[in-house]
């Protein structure tokens, strides 16, 4: 049951083969049974699971159900969900129940779907190996002794362990895509706006987007479905027609043309990850797609650019968390900037203090011009030449990430080789545009992910593109050992 | 003896008249239990988003419009970051590089009739943060958010005053307009409206200014008065005492009378401004603008140079009355009663009702006597049925809730002698007990005239027409 995607599933509740309440069951007795060998949920809510599967149930029997209902998912511990304990992996909030959904919680509630738990990340969304999270590291079903990648770790350990046929991600500069390569999994991370960000824990606001993390392109689609709408909470947020993300998933790949960025393929690139893109480019050929060399010149700058746009955004956002109206606060301050300064302190984990103390610095008076401005400059000459890249195909290839998933502990001594580990993903976010990352292929026994690159507004295509290549190819279908 | 001069500017903060908060749904009410107007927004939850008032929006425009500032078609919130109980998000959102209104500028009156015009260098939008509680919680500190989120325009002036009367006369300028725009309802003691003074002096004559302090959150024009006096003094004082004034920001003592250091220019703040990424630019149409045009009341100025125009009245005269948009409502109402007249309506209402008004510490808007009333009381004297003497006796009565003027004046018998029979009734009795007095007026002692007529008032009581009294006294003595 467990093997199946959630699109089978969906259909399966449909056609009255398993119920909710079975379904929702078999998952929350894999993640008693299988989690403590990768610890990809911070809080299991079987409880509310089971509610919510009984009344999905009786919806169903009413003849109320949508595609998705009853078809259990978890969500990242980013998501703020009301009566659960929302942590974003943070001592900081390892105390805070919130007390209200996110929009992206409240859509699937709507829609009927179990939420089996919160699943682990990076400490608010900060880190590519989930090492930040205050509750402990998460272990790559593919190997336990590797990360799944990171912020949304949690996510894609369970989906790829088969503990949840879906979750929910959210990508600041590649986190859904980039776990979801180093697990072996699909993720997309949609054009900026069209999830809303209601609920979402803010790391860098201008960067972060929800998405879904599945096992197949169709799923991820039937995700998004639920996940994408306008949302008049928050400013950012896109009014677009309703519109259906699976509606071109049977399209012709015929004349598709697909750009090569050769700048993400230079130095660095494993040559196993090499080997697997290699791979994946011919079977498009085969499908008729046409690749067409395009040039992305200032996306070696995007790290950096990154990295100053991010801790800036985040030194702001986290001001929040000042251990006064809720969260941790330490014990006995003996003044407010005692209580401020050990609250924090105390509360926040070494990469969260890193990069606040990055960004702090960024935005000083002195310094700003010559960081966060001049980052700023940059990022728009990323996003243009996106523009320009795009004029000449319709996606854009890469590989996701330049290696396969580190040793625990591999990268965490140093800082600027742990980020050099997105140096695929960011320009993404910098440009706002959706991107998803599949699995094409392994390397030593380590999933190698491949990443597509769309316009604003392509998920349909992107999910078409890697739907047409999911069914001619298995290795979506492949299990972990000790997970099948 | 050093000459010094005074440079001053101002800057307000209006709180704006929105039902809800700038960036979230919650009441803007005044007087709520404490932390019951807050929502997740207010409180700065995770996850939370802003989302822009357009009300709020509507009157930054109002006010730009009124003040003839050009109004930014592409204006940017940005986030001003520091640490504070009552900042919940520990940042306020403000505007910075880009504010909503364009330099503007408006004009005041001095009480000698001279006129100045003071620069408006910007006006942008803002939230207003929560409140600190001191006192009651036992050396700790108590926070109220619900005024958290409140909208603000912070009104920043040119340094253009020279004195505190100006200072005063421009925060009084500014009070009047955001109350006629209906965009403020200018209540300084719940603090709708307060301002921050910049307050510097320098020797006449020279061009540089001198280092400036900042008087924080200054809530009445007296205050105001009263902290840049004592300000200036102080600078005066260390200038002429060889020292320097320090860059800082201060704190007005009404209690005491003084401005006390808050924090010095080096403990100051990095605000670590930047663009709000949470919200878009803010646009505005100019079909917006026009539209809001189009709404725009009658403004004072406009209002003076109508009644000067209309009524008749002194540029003074029609300063203070159009000073306040109810003043001025109040004033015309008036004035329609005893049409033609405008300069009784105008001296009864900037003399009796404003010192009654005064006397009593009242807004005109709860005057005992409405502007319906002191019309009809006006409109006996100009039919002779009471003096204006006499009608000073009846507003007071009306005052004290005695009734209208008719009922007053029936109920007293106050009514005007006009009849000549019973007025030289009064006038012959008057002379035949006074032979010695109108021996002395017949043989020249013409000053004599003015007893005779105080005799004939006396004994009816101030009720006789004094013309008449005039006119018969002068038959009847010659």
């Amino acid at each position: 049951m467990h093997d199946k995607t959630l699109a089978e599933l969906a259909a399966a509740l449909g056609d009255g083969k398993v119920s909710s309440v079975e379904l929702t069951e078999h998952f929350l007795r894999r993640i008693e049974s299988l989690d403590n060998r990768l610890n990809s949920l911070i809080t299991v809510t079987a409880e509310q699971a089971l509610e919510t599967a009984r009344a999905a149930d009786a919806a169903r029997a009413r003849g109320e159900a949508g595609p998705l209902t009853g078809v259990p998912i978890v969500h990242k511990d980013i998501f703020c969900t009301e009566g659960v304990r929302t942590s974003c992996a943070s001592r900081m909030l390892d105390n805070f129940i919130s007390p209200y959904d996110a929009g992206v919680v409240e859509r699937f509630k709507a829609v009927g779907c179990p939420v089996l738990g919160k699943t682990n990340m990076d400490e608010f969304a900060m880190g590519s190996s989930n090492e930040t999270s205050y509750y402990g590291p998460v272990n790559n079903p593919w190997d336990t002794q590797r990360v799944p990648g990171g912020s949304s770790g949690g996510s894609a350990a369970a989906v790829a362990a088969r503990l949840a046929p879906g979750a929910t991600g959210t990508d600041t500069g590649g986190s859904i895509r980039q776990p979801a390569a180093l697990t072996g999994i699909t993720g997309l991370k949609p054009t900026y706006g069209r999830v809303s960000r209601w609920g979402m824990i803010a790391f860098a606001s201008s960067l972060d987007q929800g998405g879904p993390m599945a096992r197949t392109a169709e799923d991820c689609g039937l995700m998004l479905n639920v996940m994408a709408g306008f949302d008049e909470r928050d400013s950012t947020s896109l009014e677009r027609p309703a519109e259906d993300f699976n509606a071109r998933l049977n399209t012709t790949l015929k004349g598709l043309r697909i750009g090569l960025p050769r700048e993400f393929f230079g130095e660095g690139m494993d040559p196993g990850v090499a080997r697997v893109i290699d791979e994946a480019i011919d079977f498009y050929k085969k499908l008729g797609a046409e690749f067409v060399e395009v040039a992305l010149p200032h996306s070696g700058l995007s790290v950096p650019v990154y990295y100053v746009v991010a801790p800036a955004e985040c030194s702001s956002n986290l001001a929040r968390f000042d251990g006064v109206r809720y969260g941790y606060r330490c014990e006995d301050p003996k003044d407010l900037m005692d209580l401020y300064m050990r609250s924090r302190g105390e509360g926040f984990g070494p990469e969260v203090q890193r990069r606040i103390m990055v960004g702090t610095y960024a935005l000083s008076a002195g310094y700003f011009d010559a960081y966060y401005l001049k980052a700023q400059k940059i990022r728009r000459l990323i996003a243009d030449d996106f523009r320009q890249a795009f004029e000449q195909v319709d996606v854009i290839l890469a590989p996701t990430t330049p290696t396969t998933a580190f040793r625990l502990g591999e990268k965490t001594a140093d800082p600027v080789t742990m980020y050099l580990s997105d140096v695929y993903t960011i320009a993404v976010n910098l440009a706002g545009l959706p991107a998803m990352s599949l699995p094409a292929g392994f390397s030593e026994g380590l999933p190698v992910g491949m990443q597509l690159i769309g316009n604003y507004f392509d998920e349909a295509r992107l999910l078409g593109v890697a739907h047409q290549y999911q069914l001619g190819t298995e290795w979506h279908q492949m299990a972990p050992a000790g997970f099948e | 003896m050093m000459e010094w001069e005074t440079v001053i500017g101002l800057e307000i903060h209006a709180q704006l008249s929105t039902k809800s908060k700038i960036f979230s749904g919650a009441s803007t009410a005044y007087g709520a239990e404490p932390n019951t107007q807050a929502c997740a927004v207010d409180l700065g939850l995770p996850g939370v988003l802003p989302v822009l008032n357009r009300e709020a929006v509507r009157m930054a425009v109002k006010f730009g419009l009124a003040i003839g500032a050009p109004i930014a078609p592409r204006s940017i919130f940005a986030r001003k970051n520091y640490f504070y109980p009552d900042l919940p998000k520990g940042y306020q959102i403000s505007q910075y590089e880009l504010p909503v209104v364009g330099r503007g500028q408006v004009e005041i009156e001095l009480e000698d009739g001279e006129t100045r015009t003071i620069g408006v260098t910007r006006a942008h939008l803002e939230e207003d943060a929560g409140k600190s509680l001191h006192e009651d919680y036992h050396g700790m500190t108590g926070v109220d958010l619900n005024r958290a989120g409140t909208p603000l325009l912070e009104i920043v002036s040119e340094p253009d005053m020279r004195s505190a009367r100006e200072a005063v006369a421009y925060m009084k300028k500014i009070h009047a307009l955001v109350r006629y725009l209906e965009i403020c309802d200018g209540n300084m003691q719940e603090g709708s409206f307060r301002c921050d003074a910049n307050v510097s002096v320098r020797r006449k004559g020279t061009e540089k200014f001198g280092t400036r302090t900042e008087i924080k959150n200054l809530n009445s024009f007296r205050f105001l008065e009263r902290a840049i006096h004592f300000e200036v003094e102080r600078q005066i004082d260390i200038l002429e005492g060889g020292g320097a004034v320090v860059q800082e920001t201060r704190l007005f003592d009404p209690d005491k009378g003084e401005t006390r250091s808050m924090r010095s220019k080096e403990e100051a703040n990095d605000y670590r401004y930047f663009p709000d990424p949470d919200l878009l630019p803010l646009d505005i149409e100019p079909a917006f603008i026009e539209q809001v045009r189009g709404s725009l009341p009658e403004l004072p100025d406009e209002k003076k140079h109508r009644f000067m125009n209309d009524h008749g009245l002194s540029a003074y005269d029609a300063g203070v009355l159009t000073a306040s948009r109810e003043m001025a409502e109040y004033f015309e109402q008036v004035a329609v009663a005893v049409e033609g007249q405008a300069k009784l309506a105008a001296n009864w209402v900037m003399g009796d009702l404003t010192g009654a008004l005064n006397r009593e510490g009242r807004e005109i808007t709860d005057s005992p006597v409405s502007a319906e009333a002191l019309g009809g009381l006006l409109r006996r004297i100009q039919d002779n049925t009471i003096s204006g003497k006499i009608a000073k006796e009846v507003f007071e009565a009306m005052w004290a809730g005695e009734g209208d003027a008719d009922q007053v004046i029936e109920r007293k018998g106050l009514k005007q002698i006009t009849d000549t029979g019973a007025i030289e009734q009064v006038i012959d009795q008057v002379i035949a007990d006074n032979p010695s007095q109108l021996e002395q007026y017949r043989s020249g002692k013409d000053k004599l005239f003015g007893f005779f007529v105080g005799q004939v008032m006396k004994r009816t009581g101030g009720k006789a027409n004094p013309a008449q009294v005039n006119d018969l006294l002068k038959q009847k003595l010659s």
